[in-house]
């Protein structure tokens, strides 16, 4: 507990006594805590509130597709929205991945000195535009571009194929996915940029020496050293991703029960952040129906701390030894 | 030889006094490499100012001079590779085998086969094994994993003198071995190439005194096949492995002749100045 | 070999022009979004709109609520956050501390609708109500992990000499964190705070479940409060045009806001840097 540190170490030869040094020290101490008393609040909430659903319906619970509401025969499964979470997602990161590493990969090996500064600025602005607003412009712009120019034409050609079968009206999974993947590019993009920017230069160097090409510099080189890196930075914009609410609410067309099911990505669809903003207010407190909503709640908290927890230890693990390595 | 290159230094005294002029220099026929009123700018700074150097083939040419002088910035001229700096700016020409390398329709990919290059801190792809450093360049052009390109790697290593030390270990990461070994991986990694000139950017300046030896020993056997431009700090290395020798000062080349003449006897006050340590 | 090298450099500049056109698509939706929340929010400004009621045609009582939960937000968040960053920059040499910050960035990365059923579970049922308060609780647990962090990651930059100045004049330790250190970061704290304090503006999800959204302008802590985020949700799902026309009038208000603080806040950092 009591390793030295900055201003302890400084302090050590002055006197200590009950001063005002050691009260401040306890009060940031105590405040500092709050982040453990939130992680409590939360942890607790959500599991106490979520155990008569379990209770009631076990595993059936995170397996089934049935959502019956009316009192006396209420069944509750959640199958469908944790596979629409992970399906948007997945048609999330399909998109944003490419064009979040193209980003990088321009701003780090190819952009003129003049272009980096404003081009990673704007990506930036994108991280910074409320996902309500980017889920009004879904509504209103993105679904007809999606309908006109990529679902209706992917319809007619390739309908046979199961995922794109269906009459596409624009608020579904597919347009709900790619307001995703818009909004975890500033993510991907800027933590892939930071890494791309630690590849030590003398790699570069040593591989243009030997006469490559910029594009086999940075396939061969660059991406391979950092691509534990990179890996960590896909992690984090699925983690944002699953969590992401307002947008995809307004965008993946609610559905609920089996038909819910993502068996096209032209059907509508719900995530379990989205069914939490669309129902939880109507839920009575201590019905059933609230406790199914901080089980999806709690499903949801848990997929999103083991995929944070894991890029945040590929994270550390990426930064720390390749740093000494480099070093050497 | 020694004619021609005395009438270069000649030149180069010349060219130091009539500035304006300098356009006129000759091409040498017998010259590997050779640079004409070579300028370069970072930004505003002008950090090469008009220089000219004659590499001959089959022979190690070392440049000295004080930190700061330019002269790990005019070896990457000779591949190019000073334009990775973004913003850099060159005038000038550098002759290879009497082609201009800046010229517009050359490639600087292309130039950096024909012209290898070592540096100053060993750098060993860390992602690769040992056989795949230095099977890394031809690897690009498409040669396929097989007999040919074994032979190849082991050729190279063998001329980098480092086959003893590693065949066992080819699979390891390049990262893995000495320093010293790096060194040689990197110089094998240049040769696989089968450049015709090597350029070394102080490779022995992060190595330990034996190591040293093994790369100095080394640079005068790649001599045979090969024609060197080794930049150093150290002036012993310099006299010890070169025959001919350029010292720079300031961006700009003072003197440049045969090793032992300029050590011995330096036609630039400047330059016996250096050489007896009375700077740098 | 040459029809392999000109097959290497029709790759290479391939891959410039892929990379180049990835930058345009995503820089097209931002541009979109800019254009038409201009092109529809612009015609809506007026002062009526400004500062009447839904029932005049206004969004007055939703900037009211944004402003009101900005503060209120802030008033709590941004102590908390910057003592908790002082705690871990100035005294964080330890387990607990090293905890406390593997901890914080956990619940960074929480979806913010998992923080508001949360408090709707604490405050909303304990209440008895839907409150700005809770609102203004639940922003301030998304703000103050995100504070705590930059105050430590700026306290971090300052260096160690100048604590040691202080305390050489001998300056008590609180005074010097206080006086010295917290000053010297201050430009760094400012920035990173600004920019945590507009992404919470923008914050929907948690609200919905904890200040609900109200007709009327601000009634007390203890009651309903509008916001513009509610106010663009609620408006974007109706089908009359004139309720739709006043969403994209509020999402203008709102994208001003967010956006005014990104970039001043940027500009100011370049400048400073430069000089």
């Amino acid at each position: 507990m009591k390793s030295p540190n900055k201003q302890q170490q400084i302090q050590k030869t002055t006197k200590s006594k009950v001063t005002g040094d050691n009260i401040f020290k306890i009060l940031t101490t105590i405040i500092a805590t709050s982040a453990l008393i939130i992680l409590l609040i939360t942890g607790y909430t959500l599991v106490k509130g979520s155990i008569p659903v379990v209770q009631n319906f076990g595993v059936n619970f995170f397996f089934g597709q049935q959502w019956n509401p009316v009192e006396g025969r209420e069944i509750y499964g959640i199958l469908p929205y944790i596979l629409g979470t992970l399906t948007t997602s997945g048609v999330a990161l399909l998109i944003g991945v490419p064009l979040s590493l193209g980003i990088a990969i321009f701003l780090v090996e190819m952009a003129p000195k003049s272009l980096r500064v404003p081009i990673s600025y704007i990506i930036e602005l994108l991280a910074a535009v409320p996902s309500v607003i980017y889920g009004l412009w879904g509504l209103r712009v993105l679904r007809g571009w999606m309908v006109t120019y990529i679902e209706t034409p992917l319809s007619k050609y390739l309908g046979w194929i199961p995922i794109f079968s269906g009459n596409p009206q624009g608020l579904d999974i597919f347009t709900a996915g790619v307001i995703l993947a818009i909004m975890i590019i500033p993510t991907i993009a800027s933590l892939s940029k930071e890494v791309l920017t630690a590849v030590p230069n003398s790699i570069r160097e040593g591989a243009y020496s030997i006469g490559a090409t910029k594009w086999e510099v940075t396939k061969r080189w660059v991406l391979s050293y950092g691509k534990s890196g990179i890996f960590a930075a896909i992690i984090l914009g699925l983690g944002r991703a699953i969590g992401e609410t307002m947008a995809v609410t307004m965008l993946i067309g609610n559905a609920t029960g089996p038909s819910a099911m993502p068996t096209s990505l032209f059907q509508s669809g719900q995530t379990m952040a989205s069914l939490i903003a669309n129902g939880f207010t109507e839920a009575t407190a201590g019905s059933l129906k609230y406790s199914t909503y901080l089980g999806v709640g709690l499903t949801l908290l848990i997929m999103s701390l083991v995929i944070n927890v894991g890029a945040h230890l590929i994270m550390t693990r990426v930064f720390k030894v390749k740093g000494g390595a480099i070093e050497q | 030889m020694t004619t021609t290159t005395t009438t270069i230094t000649q030149e180069e005294q010349n060219n130091k006094h009539v500035t304006n002029d300098q356009t006129q220099q000759e091409i040498d026929q017998t010259a590997k490499m050779q640079a004409i009123n070579v300028n370069v700018w970072f930004g505003q700074k002008h950090v090469l100012k008009s220089v000219n150097l004659t590499v001959k083939p089959n022979t190690v040419t070392a440049i000295i001079g004080p930190s700061g002088c330019g002269k790990s910035t005019f070896l990457r001229c000779f591949n190019r590779m000073h334009e990775l700096a973004p913003n850099a700016k060159m005038t000038g020409k550098i002759l290879l085998d009497c082609e201009d390398i800046y010229e517009r329709k050359i490639d600087p990919v292309q130039i950096r086969r024909r012209v290898g290059m070592v540096f100053q801190k060993p750098n060993p792809f860390p992602t690769m094994s040992i056989y795949d450093n230095v099977a890394a360049g031809l690897k690009l052009t498409g040669t396929k994993n097989g007999k040919h390109l074994d032979d190849i790697v082991k050729r190279s290593l063998e001329q980098a003198t480092l086959w003893d030390e590693v065949h066992e270990d080819l699979k390891k990461p390049g990262t893995s071995i000495s320093g010293g070994q790096q060194q040689r991986l990197c110089i094998a990694r240049a040769i696989a190439l089968q450049p015709e000139v090597i350029l070394m950017d102080e490779p022995c300046s992060a190595l330990d005194p034996i190591a040293t030896a093994k790369i100095e020993k080394l640079i005068i056997e790649l001599k045979r096949n090969y024609a060197v431009v080794i930049v150093t700090h150290n002036m012993q290395q310099a006299s010890r492995i070169s025959d001919y020798t350029a010292f720079m000062y300031m961006g700009e080349l003072i003197e440049f002749g045969e090793t032992r003449q300029l050590f011995e006897n330096p036609k630039v006050k400047l330059t016996e100045n250096y050489i007896t340590g009375a700077f740098g | 070999m040459m029809h392999s090298y000109g097959f290497r450099k029709f790759k290479n500049h391939l891959f410039f022009i892929i990379c180049a056109i990835c930058v345009i698509i995503a820089i097209i939706p931002l541009a979109s979004i800019l254009f038409e929340v201009t092109k529809n929010g612009a015609p809506q400004l007026s002062l009526t709109f400004l500062t009447g009621t839904n029932a005049n045609g206004g969004i007055g009582p939703a900037i009211q609520g944004t402003l009101i939960l900005i503060g209120l937000t802030s008033a709590i968040g941004i102590p908390i956050g910057i003592l908790s960053g002082i705690y871990l920059s100035e005294f964080g040499n330890n387990k607990y501390a090293q905890n406390l910050r593997t901890i914080n960035n956990i619940i960074t990365q929480f979806p913010s609708i998992i923080i508001g059923i949360t408090v709707y579970g604490i405050l909303v049922l304990a209440l008895g109500s839907f409150s700005a308060l809770a609102g203004a609780i639940a922003l301030a647990f998304i703000l103050i992990p995100i504070v705590t962090r930059t105050t430590e990651e700026s306290l971090k930059l300052v260096p160690n000499n100048i604590r040691e100045a202080s305390l050489a004049l001998g300056a008590h330790n609180w005074r010097t964190t206080l006086n010295v250190v917290l000053p010297t970061a201050k430009n760094g704290l400012l920035t990173g705070t600004l920019l945590a304090v507009a992404r919470i503006a923008g914050e929907t999800a948690p609200l919905i479940m904890t200040i609900m959204g109200n007709r009327y302008f601000f009634q007390g802590l203890n009651q309903p409060l509008a916001a513009l985020p509610l106010e663009i949700w609620k408006d974007a799902l109706q089908p009359y045009p004139d309720v739709q026309a006043r969403g994209w009038g509020a999402a203008l208000i709102l994208i001003l806001i967010v956006l005014i603080v990104n970039i001043v806040v940027r500009i100011a950092t370049r400048s400073k840097m430069k000089t």
